[in-house]
């Protein structure tokens, strides 16, 4: 994995950067100090590291359009970071680079009940949410496993998902208005409390676009009622194949669970020894399915869903009686990764999506790619919506092992494409899949989309190295080749 | 206007299309079936391209929530046979036929994504940009590419699809569309509240959003609309008709109605036939599909703030409106002349947008019928139809001028 390489002249010109950036941010507000530095060398993906140039913690909107204008100004490339828990290396800095880091962003605005609504600056964190709004029986819906610590403005880069985004969709489907920053300074406002936007829909390009197209200063995001009640159900199945045609089963019912997650059977056996969650061992899937909203209709449900369990050949079923089971049953799931880590030294977490009807297939392929890499593997799957999430164990300390978990890696990952699905579910391209993206898109699909990055930050100083395998100028992507009169009249229907 | 009208049947065809219109600078108006066409500034191109002959559906799988289809496929084709697996597009597409003062059921798959239109459960649901999971089509360069991807959850690249939501045909002309559909309630019932004004309407409407009953339609008839309503119990209130959905399982239904029918103290209940058709009107509009002479205006504003808008409008015009989206969506019908052409605009003052959705040509010739945006957003908003269609070949024009 290849960064940009770094511009000598402009470290060469670090003292006149820093003095620039102190210039706008005052005091503690620019770090220089390697120690401090340190911090920030890398993000939730730690195989990759590297000690920014500088970084700049400013705490307003103004301060921020400054930074960036001068920086474009003085043409450093500039790496937005919210809480640092991305998992495919979004922030991870450039040698040349300034971190701007967005943790002095951290109140909440404005609570919004009448419109159901809360504005918020971006270093709030994702669960700060929906506390801000429990007291009323609110919420905020997406719910990535990383909510304590992550960010709204980090889950806008990201488009951050949860195990609850089938039913409740993902940050893009829960965004109402953003107030963002362009490299060249300009301050925008887009959406606000209402719930279409005029013109383009540039919010929807904006979330998920990993930090290269803006700074995001003020998030509003929607807010629902938490539903009345929970509850869940624990199915054991003798076969995975069996597994996804229960989850198959339960959509075509008409059911969209709350949640509806899946494990394999290393996955079972590491969450019970670690915390004795009560789940059967001789399964070799587990599905764990909860329904959530008006006690009538989980009640309703739950009864239906474990019908159509026993249908499918289910071997283990038991339904959750009391919040503490309910609970129980997602303590086992939710611990999967540090179980995981208990097992092995290392571990390197996937997260590809496919079409659901094609887990048989990819669970055999990835078994045969186990054995191909001699690495054992154990998964974990957002069953509902088909985005896996395969734990490849590895040990770090042997020579050779991380490269070969991450081979190991990049072969599921394209196999997710060959089966029809897509590289990353809710993680992100980062610089971990960054260049397995012409796997996924032709070089003309790659291209629009850098014309889009165009667009928005034409020389290309934000977050560069991300997402895309291969970087162009913008003047050479905007090349257009027009041969007047030399195109026959095109020789298709017309009238 | 239009001298000869392209309809490719393959992207390959589109392309080429686009390729020739570069070569000569000739502009090209994006349509499908046209049933959406009078919606935006009126187009002067002498060549149309006509994507309707690009039609079929390519997968349908119930089980995994996708379908993909050509972006011409009529939604007469493709809402039965979502209905026939008890599935929807949840965001409940609008058929603005009646509206435009044509046949109803003409729409196809693309032109609802690139109008961006949503009805009722817009609420709970989304709009179309919510459920756009890929496209492919061709760019102002003459390329067909794809964005987005086949399955419901994905980010891999940047959210094209979305960007095609509302973009009019303005960044790509649609050839392909995947789009995430959802099963169909087992059950609707509405709860009445009669003779509510504006204010009390909307504020038992925020209650009943508030609530955890799952509420997935919330709308208010003034007397006067409410009366055009085809639906008996509605147009027999005789006065203002406050709306309250609720929509899913059986019993779930049977439960939420009767809790929030004590809650809210709900006039009545509307069964399963009469909540479908009433929601089909307020989704569709019909009450201004008469008096064709009227313009429509559509607001989007934070719902609370709906009430103060409606009557901001009343003063500076003689409109009929009513209320969707628990008050955040406005529909306005205003007699010409009546006002200036931008005094519905005018009143939102900032909080929220407003669309001319239905007038005669020489206004919407004139008149901004799309939002007018602040310099940097409209900048960046050029530069984003730039980095798709450099020279302007695709409907410049339609929803800005330069865009």
């Amino acid at each position: 994995m290849k960064m940009p390489v770094p511009d000598s002249g402009v470290i060469a010109r670090r003292r006149e950067i820093v003095s620039a950036l102190r210039a706008i941010v005052p005091g503690e507000g620019v770090i220089v100090d390697e120690s401090e530095l340190r911090a920030y060398e890398c993000d939730g993906l730690t195989a990759y590291r590297q000690l920014p140039m500088v970084v700049v913690l400013p705490s307003t909107v103004e301060q921020v359009s400054q930074v960036l204008k001068t920086c474009k100004e003085m043409g450093v490339k500039v790496v937005p970071r919210g809480a640092g828990t991305s998992l495919s290396g979004g922030a991870l800095p450039l040698a040349d680079g300034v971190l701007l880091g967005m943790g002095k962003f951290n109140r909440i605005l404005d609570i919004d009940f009448a419109n159901r609504c809360v504005v918020t600056q971006p270093g709030v964190t994702n669960l700060g949410i929906s506390n801000a709004v429990a007291h009323e029986g609110f919420y905020y819906a997406p719910d990535p496993s990383s909510q304590i610590a992550c960010t709204i403005g980090g889950n806008i880069a990201e488009n951050s998902g949860g195990v609850h985004c089938l039913k409740y969709g993902l940050t893009t489907n829960n965004v109402l208005g953003l107030e963002m920053v362009l490299m060249d300074g300009t301050i925008l406002r887009l959406g606000g409390k209402q719930l279409d936007q005029g013109g383009y829909d540039l919010m929807g390009v904006i979330t998920g676009s990993e930090g290269l197209l803006g700074v995001v200063t003020e998030v509003t995001v929607r807010i629902l009622r938490k539903p009345a009640t929970a509850r869940a159900v624990l199915i054991g199945f003798p076969t995975s194949e069996q597994a996804g045609n229960c989850v198959a089963a339960i959509i075509a019912a008409g059911i969209i669970p709350g949640g509806m997650e899946m494990m394999d059977k290393p996955a079972i056996h590491a969450a019970e020894d670690f915390v004795h969650a009560g789940y059967p061992l001789d399964v070799e899937a587990l599905l764990i399915v909860e329904l959530d909203g008006p006690a009538a209709e989980v009640d309703h449900l739950i009864e239906r869903v474990a019908e159509i369990a026993n249908a499918e050949g289910a071997c283990y079923s038991r339904v959750s009686t009391s919040e503490e089971e309910r609970l129980s049953f997602w303590a086992g799931r939710k611990a999967a990764f540090p179980a995981v880590g208990r097992i092995s030294p290392d571990y390197y977490c996937m997260d590809g999506t496919i079409p659901r009807k094609a887990l048989p297939l990819v669970l055999q392929r990835m078994q045969e790619m186990s054995d191909k890499h001699g690495l054992r593997v154990a998964n974990v799957f957002h069953a509902g919506d088909g985005n896996l999430h395969p734990l490849i164990l590895y040990d770090a300390n042997k020579p050779g092992e991380l490269e070969r978990a991450e081979e190991f890696g990049n072969d599921i990952l394209r196999l997710c494409v060959e089966v029809g699905g897509v590289l990353t579910g809710e993680h992100g391209v980062g610089v971990e899949k960054r260049d397995l993206m012409n796997d996924q898109f032709d070089q003309v699909d790659l291209e629009q989309q850098q014309r889009i990055k165009c667009a928005f930050d034409p020389e290309g100083l934000l977050n560069p190295g991300k997402v895309f395998p291969t970087l162009h100028r913008c003047a050479e992507l905007g090349r257009l080749h027009v041969h007047k009169g030399e195109l026959r009249f095109p020789d298709i229907p017309r009238f | 206007m239009t001298e000869t009208t392209f309809k490719p049947e393959t992207a390959a065809q589109a392309a080429e299309a686009v390729r020739w219109a570069l070569s000569e600078g000739e502009p090209l108006d994006v349509v499908g079936t046209g049933s959406k066409r009078t919606l935006g500034r009126p187009m002067q191109t002498a060549y149309t391209l006509d994507l309707s002959g690009l039609n079929g559906v390519v997968a349908y799988e119930p089980e995994e929530l996708v379908l993909t289809a050509k972006a011409g496929t009529p939604m007469a084709v493709i809402l039965p046979m979502l209905e026939e697996r008890r599935q929807q597009l949840a965001f409940e597409p609008q058929d603005l036929g009646a509206l435009f003062g044509q046949p109803a059921g003409q729409g196809t798959l693309g032109g609802v994504l690139a109008c961006g239109l949503a009805g009722p459960r817009r609420i709970s649901a989304g709009s179309a940009r919510d459920h756009a999971l890929g496209i492919e089509g061709v760019n102002g360069r003459g390329e067909v590419y794809k964005g987005g991807g086949k399955v419901v959850k994905n980010v891999t690249g940047y959210d094209v699809p979305k960007l095609m939501a509302g973009s009019f045909g303005t960044l790509t002309a649609l050839t392909e569309v995947t789009v995430k559909v959802l099963p169909a309630p087992e059950d609707t019932r509405t709860l009445v509240l009669a003779g509510r004004d504006d204010a009390a309407a909307v504020e038992a409407l925020t209650r009943a959003m508030q609530s955890p009953y799952e509420v997935s339609g919330a709308a208010h008839l003034p007397a006067g609309v409410a009366a055009r309503s085809g639906v008996r119990a509605v147009a027999g209130a005789g006065a203002a008709v406050t709306l309250v959905r609720l929509e899913g399982f059986g019993p779930s239904v049977a439960a939420r109605v009767a809790a929030l029918k004590e809650e809210l103290g709900a006039d009545a209940v509307l069964e399963r036939d009469d909540s479908l058709a009433v929601w089909k009107e307020i989704r569709d509009v019909t009450a201004f599909a008469g008096e064709r002479e009227r313009h429509i205006w559509k607001l989007s504003v934070p719902p609370a703030d709906g009430p103060k808008v409606a009557s901001a409008i009343r003063d500076v015009t003689d409109a009929d409106l009513f209320f969707d989206w628990g008050g955040g969506l406005i529909w306005v019908a205003v007699v010409p002349n009546s006002g200036s052409s931008d005094a519905v605009r005018r009143v939102l003052n900032g909080s929220g947008h407003a669309t001319l959705v239905r007038a005669p040509e020489d206004v919407r010739a004139s008149a901004d019928v799309f939002q007018p945006l602040s310099e940097p957003l409209m900048a960046l908003s050029r530069r984003v139809k730039e980095s798709f269609d450099p020279r302007g070949i695709l409907s410049p024009g339609r929803m800005y001028a330069g865009v």
